[in-house]
C-alpha cells in the first residue's frame, strides 16, 4: 500500500441570477412613528442571511444605525413579489431592490429633517449613527428618529418607499444562441492537495487554497460561512454525494443519512480563502452572489489532483474509491504526475 | 482554516469608506436559530391537524389500470383519499409562469406514471401513522411499460415515450430544434487548422440537495374564506401562483408564509407539498399538512439531475485555444420541472471563462425514466464546469503546458467577446488564478504573474467572427433515425471596430447585418468555402478598465412581441421572449 500526493488547478466563473422570463425582485420600506424602519420583502432566507444582508443594505442607503432596521419576510399579504432565492440572486436582485426603496425613504427624512433645521434637503448628509447634520456643520443636526417623526406627525407624510430591480428577459437566439444571459459573475480559482491510497483507492483532501472573487463582500462573516460551507459540499460532490451510485441504473438508491453518503468531521480539509472584491457595475455596492459558485471548482480541482497523484482520470462524479481501483487496475498501477 | 481579503486588487473600483457594508455584523435572526426557537413552517401545528401521506408507482413506467381506495377509506383514522380526479387542474409545468414550456406534469397521476415513486393518490388521517397505515392498503393495477433511464438510448428510434407531451423524449426549443444551439465562428475549421485536437467525455450522477428540513407545507382555513399555507418554499410567489393555477382558485384567496427555511440548496421550488396540502384543506375543511420523510426527500424530491458531456477542443503548441465543441445531455427524468431552463443558462455560460475564437454547443433536454430533476446549487453549470475544467487539465496535459499557465493564458478578459455576442466586463478569472496559485505556492512564470483581467482585452478579440450554422436536429429527427447533417449556411462577420466600454453592462455589441434565419427563397450558402478561423490576437490592445458606476443598470429590454395568448393564469414574464417551447 503506498499514498500517494498530487494537486490539482481548477478555475471558474459564475452567472448571478437567472435570465428567463425577466427576474424582478421588488421591497418595500418604512418608518414606524420613531424612526425605526421596517423592510417588507417576499424573499426567502434559507440560512444563507438574506435578511442580513438586505438589512445592512437598508441601513447603508438610508444612513441610520442597522440596529433600527428590521426585515421582514415572507408573507404573501404583506411582502411585495419576489421571484425566489435561488441562482444566486438574493443578493444582488433583492439588495438592488431595497436600495430603490430605502433611496425614496431617505429623501422623504431628509425634506424632513431640512425643514425642521432651516436647510435645503442637498446639504445635509447622515452619519449612519442616527443623525442626520449639515454637511460641513455637524453641529447642526436632528436626529433620524426626530426628522421621521416630523414628518409623520408635523408635516403629514409617510416616511416610506418602494423599489423593484428587474433584469428584463433576453431573448434567446435559436441558431447562434445569442442572449443577454445576465448581468455579472463571479470567480473562484483553487489549489487542491490530495492523498490517494492505492490500495483503498480512497482519496483524501488535505488542504484547500482558494481565491473567490465575490463583487463585494457587503458582510463577510456571511460570505466566509458561503465559501467554506460552499466548498465543503463540493468536497462532498467530488468524493461522496449521488442518489444513483451506478448512474444511469437506479440500484442502490439510499433513502437516509446512514446510505447516502457524506464527508464527516474526519474528512473536513483544511481551507485557507482570499477574498476578492471587483464591484459588480449593477451590484448592490458592487456585490454579487458567492452562495452557488463556491462549490463548483472544487469538484474538477480534485479531480485533477487525484490525476496528478495516481495517473487515473476520473471522468464521472463522485469519484468513489471504487472508480480509482478500476482506474489504477487498468493503467497497471499509479504513475505520479509532475509536483507543482 | 484562515480568510484573508485581497483589498489592494481593484482598489480604485471600490469605495471602502462605508458605515455598514462590510462589516460583520450579527444576523438578525441569529439568536432565534442558536435557542431553537425561529419559527419553520412546521411549527405552525393547528388543533385538529391531519397529515397527508402518498401512494406511489413501484414501477419505472406503467400505465395505471385502476385504482381502488376502498379499502384505504374505511381504515381507522382516515378522513379522505384523493386522487386525481380531485385536482381541478391536473396538468401543469412549473415554468408555465414564464410561459415556457407545455404542461407535461399531474399532480396526481391518473392515465400513466413515469418514474418510480411518483404519486397516484394520497391519504388524508389523522395522524401520519395512519395515513401510512391506509396507504398500504390502496390498490392499484398496473401494466408495466417498457423503460429507458440513459440519455442517449432515450433518444434513440424505438425508445419508449416517456412524457406524452414530448413524443421525442427531448424538449423542443423554439418549436424548431430538439436542443439549443450555440454557434460562434467555425468549429469545424478550426479544429482543421489546430495542432492538437483532444476529446472528453463527462458525467455527473444525480445528486440530493439534502437540506435538513424535509419539503412541507401546512394549509389551514382562514377567516374571510381564504386559505393560509405556512411553507418551507424557496420561492414564495411561485408557489403561490403555481398552487392558485393547480387548485383552480383566485390568488386572492391564497395567504402564503414562509420566509425561514431549514436549507434549500434548490430543492424547494418544485411547488408540489404546498398545493397538495391546500387541496386537502379545501376537501377537509380542516388544516392539513403534507410533508416528506426523508426517504422521499432522496428519492421522489427531484434531486439535481445527471449530466453527460461530450467536449473537443483545438489547441495551438503556443496553448491557445482555437476552438472548443460541446454536446450536452440534460437529464430531466420524466417531466420537465426546471431543466430546460437549466440548458439555456448553460448555453450563455459557455465555453466557460476564457475566450475562445471558435465556438459551438448542442444542449438537450432529455426524459427518462428517473426522478423527475430540478434545481440545485450551481443549476445549470455546475455538471459543464466538472467538465470543462477536467478537460482543461487533459489539453494542458497533452501539451505539456502547466495547468495554470494554461488557464491564465486563455482566460477572458475586460473587452473580449464572448459566444452568446455579449461584451465581457468585471473579469476577475485571472486574478483568482494568481491569488489561489500565490497562496499554493505553485510556481508560474513571471509573465503570467503579471498578467491583468483589465488589460489586453478587446480590439480584435471583441469581434464577432463569421459564423457557420445549420438547421441539424430538428424536432423529431433522431427519433426518425434522421441524422445526416443539413446545409451550411455563413454569417457575415461584424465590421472589426474598435473596442470601447461598453456603456451598459452586458449590452449588445455594435453590429452589422442581422442573424435572422434565412428567407425561404434565399438558397442556403453551402458550406465548401468556408472561412480560416480568425486569428487569435497576441495580447497588444490595452484597454482602460471602466470605471465603477453603481448606478448603471442593464440595457433596456428589446422590442418586444405581443403576448402570444391570453391567459387566466398568474404570469411572471412579459410573455415575449423564451416564449412557449
Amino acid at each position: 500500500m503506498t499514498v500517494f500526493k498530487g494537486r490539482g488547478f481548477a478555475t471558474i466563473n459564475y452567472p448571478i441570477g437567472m435570465n428567463l422570463g425577466g427576474d424582478p425582485s421588488q421591497a418595500l420600506v418604512h418608518s414606524n412613528p420613531d424612526g425605526k424602519f421596517g423592510v417588507a420583502l417576499s424573499s426567502i432566507d434559507l440560512g444563507q442571511g438574506m435578511k442580513s444582508v438586505t438589512r445592512q443594505i437598508a441601513a447603508e442607503t438610508l444612513g441610520i444605525p442597522v440596529e433600527d432596521v428590521y426585515v421582514d419576510t415572507a408573507d404573501s399579504d404583506t411582502g411585495p413579489h419576489c421571484m425566489g432565492s435561488f441562482a444566486s440572486r438574493g443578493t444582488h436582485r433583492v439588495g438592488n431592490a431595497v436600495i430603490v426603496a430605502a433611496k425614496e425613504a431617505r429623501a422623504i427624512m431628509l425634506e424632513a429633517a431640512a425643514e425642521e433645521l432651516e436647510v435645503n434637503a442637498a446639504d445635509l448628509e447622515t452619519d449612519g449613527r442616527g443623525n442626520i447634520h449639515v454637511r460641513g456643520a455637524p453641529g447642526r443636526s436632528i436626529t433620524s428618529g426626530e426628522a421621521c417623526q416630523a414628518a409623520q406627525f408635523k408635516h403629514g407624510k409617510t416616511v416610506a418607499g418602494r423599489g423593484i430591480f428587474l433584469i428584463p428577459l433576453s431573448e434567446v437566439d435559436p441558431e447562434t444562441g445569442e442572449m443577454t444571459p445576465v448581468s455579472c459573475y463571479a470567480h473562484a480559482a483553487l489549489v487542491v492537495d490530495v492523498a490517494v491510497d492505492d490500495e483503498t483507492g480512497e482519496v483524501t483532501v488535505e488542504k484547500i487554497n482558494s481565491a473567490y472573487e465575490v463583487g463585494r463582500a457587503i458582510n463577510p462573516r456571511l460570505v466566509e460561512q458561503q465559501l467554506v460551507g460552499g466548498a465543503w459540499m463540493g468536497l462532498s460532490h467530488a468524493l461522496f454525494e449521488t442518489t444513483e451510485p451506478y448512474y444511469p441504473d437506479r440500484s442502490h438508491g439510499p433513502k437516509d443519512f446512514s446510505q447516502y453518503a457524506m464527508p464527516g468531521p474526519g474528512d473536513i480539509a483544511e481551507h485557507d480563502i482570499a477574498i476578492l472584491e471587483r464591484p459588480a457595475p449593477d451590484g448592490p455596492f458592487g456585490g454579487k452572489g458567492p452562495g452557488e459558485m463556491c462549490a463548483n471548482p472544487v469538484m474538477p480541482a480534485i479531480a485533477n489532483a487525484v490525476f496528478n497523484a495516481v495517473g487515473v482520470r476520473i471522468t464521472a462524479l463522485p469519484i468513489t474509491p471504487e472508480k480509482v481501483l478500476r482506474g489504477l487496475r487498468a493503467k497497471g498501477g499509479a504513475h505520479a504526475g509532475p509536483r507543482h | 482554516m484562515s480568510v484573508e481579503f485581497r483589498k489592494a486588487l481593484f482598489a480604485d473600483e471600490r469605495d471602502d469608506n462605508l458605515v455598514e457594508v462590510g462589516k460583520p455584523t450579527r444576523r438578525q435572526d441569529i439568536l432565534g436559530h442558536v435557542t431553537g426557537r425561529s419559527p419553520f413552517y412546521d411549527d405552525h401545528l393547528f388543533e385538529g391537524l391531519l397529515h397527508m401521506r402518498c401512494a406511489r408507482s413501484p414501477h419505472h413506467h406503467a400505465r395505471i389500470r385502476s385504482i381502488d381506495t376502498a379499502e384505504a377509506e374505511r381504515m381507522p383514522g382516515v378522513v379522505r383519499v384523493l386522487t386525481g380526479a380531485d385536482v381541478p387542474v391536473n396538468l401543469n409545468t412549473l415554468l408555465s409562469l414564464m410561459d415556457f414550456g407545455r404542461d407535461d406534469e399531474p399532480l396526481l397521476s391518473t392515465g400513466k406514471v413515469g418514474y418510480r415513486g411518483e404519486p397516484v393518490a394520497a391519504v388524508i388521517a389523522e395522524s401520519e401513522s395512519q395515513a401510512n397505515d391506509a396507504v398500504s392498503r390502496i390498490r392499484v393495477v398496473w401494466e408495466e411499460l417498457p423503460h429507458v433511464l440513459d440519455v442517449e438510448q432515450a433518444l434513440a428510434p424505438g425508445a419508449p415515450v416517456v412524457n406524452d407531451a414530448y413524443p421525442n423524449n427531448s424538449f423542443d426549443y423554439h418549436d424548431k430544434y430538439d436542443h439549443q444551439k450555440l454557434r460562434f465562428g467555425d468549429v469545424e475549421a478550426a479544429l482543421a487548422a489546430a495542432d492538437h485536437v483532444v476529446e472528453g467525455r463527462y458525467e455527473m450522477s444525480p445528486i440530493e440537495q439534502a437540506p435538513v428540513e424535509t419539503n412541507g407545507a401546512i394549509a389551514a382555513p382562514e377567516t374571510s374564506d381564504r386559505l393560509v399555507c405556512y411553507t418551507s418554499t424557496q420561492a414564495l410567489f411561485f408557489s403561490l401562483a403555481t398552487a392558485a393555477k393547480l387548485l383552480d382558485i383566485s390568488s386572492s384567496r391564497l395567504h402564503f408564509v414562509g420566509g425561514t427555511v431549514g436549507g434549500g440548496f434548490g430543492g424547494k421550488v418544485d411547488s408540489i407539498v404546498e398545493p397538495m396540502a391546500l387541496l386537502g384543506c379545501i376537501l377537509t375543511g380542516r388544516p392539513v399538512k403534507f410533508a416528506w420523510d426523508r426517504a422521499e426527500e432522496m428519492q421522489v424530491g427531484a434531486p439535481r439531475g445527471g449530466e453527460r458531456w461530450y467536449l473537443t477542443d483545438g489547441v495551438m503548441n503556443d496553448g491557445r485555444i482555437v476552438a472548443r465543441k460541446f454536446t450536452g445531455y440534460f437529464d430531466a427524468g420524466a417531466y420537465t420541472r426546471l431543466s430546460s431552463y437549466a440548458i439555456v443558462k448553460a448555453t450563455g455560460h459557455l465555453p466557460g471563462p476564457y475566450t475562445i475564437p471558435n465556438v459551438s454547443s448542442d444542449i438537450l433536454c432529455v426524459f427518462t425514466n428517473r426522478t423527475p430533476a430540478t434545481a440545485m446549487r450551481g443549476f445549470g453549470i455546475t455538471g459543464v464546469d466538472f467538465a470543462i475544467e477536467s478537460h482543461m487539465d487533459v489539453v494542458a496535459h497533452e501539451i505539456g503546458m502547466d495547468p495554470v499557465e494554461f488557464r491564465i493564458l486563455n482566460a477572458y478578459r475586460d473587452g473580449d467577446m464572448k459566444p452568446h455576442r455579449r461584451v465581457a466586463k468585471n473579469c476577475a478569472l485571472i486574478e483568482c488564478a494568481q491569488v489561489a496559485a500565490e497562496k499554493a505556492n505553485w510556481r508560474i512564470g513571471e509573465a503570467f504573474r503579471r498578467m491583468s483581467s483589465t488589460r489586453d482585452g478587446g480590439g480584435t478579440r471583441a469581434r464577432i467572427p463569421p459564423t457557420v450554422t445549420d438547421t441539424d436536429g430538428r424536432i423529431g429527427d433522431r427519433r426518425a433515425g434522421r441524422s445526416a447533417p443539413g446545409p451550411r449556411r455563413t454569417i457575415a462577420p461584424t465590421p472589426s471596430e474598435p473596442f470601447a466600454p461598453s456603456p451598459a453592462p452586458d449590452a449588445p455589441p455594435v453590429r452589422g447585418p442581422s442573424i435572422s434565419p434565412p428567407a425561404p427563397a434565399a438558397p442556403p450558402v453551402a458550406a465548401p468555402s468556408r472561412p480560416a478561423p480568425p486569428p487569435t490576437p497576441a495580447y497588444s490592445h490595452p484597454v482602460a478598465a471602466p470605471a465603477y458606476d453603481p448606478q448603471r443598470q442593464p440595457a433596456p429590454p428589446a422590442a418586444q412581441d405581443p403576448p402570444s395568448r391570453p391567459s387566466r393564469y398568474s404570469r411572471f414574464a412579459t410573455n415575449a421572449g423564451l416564449r412557449r417551447r
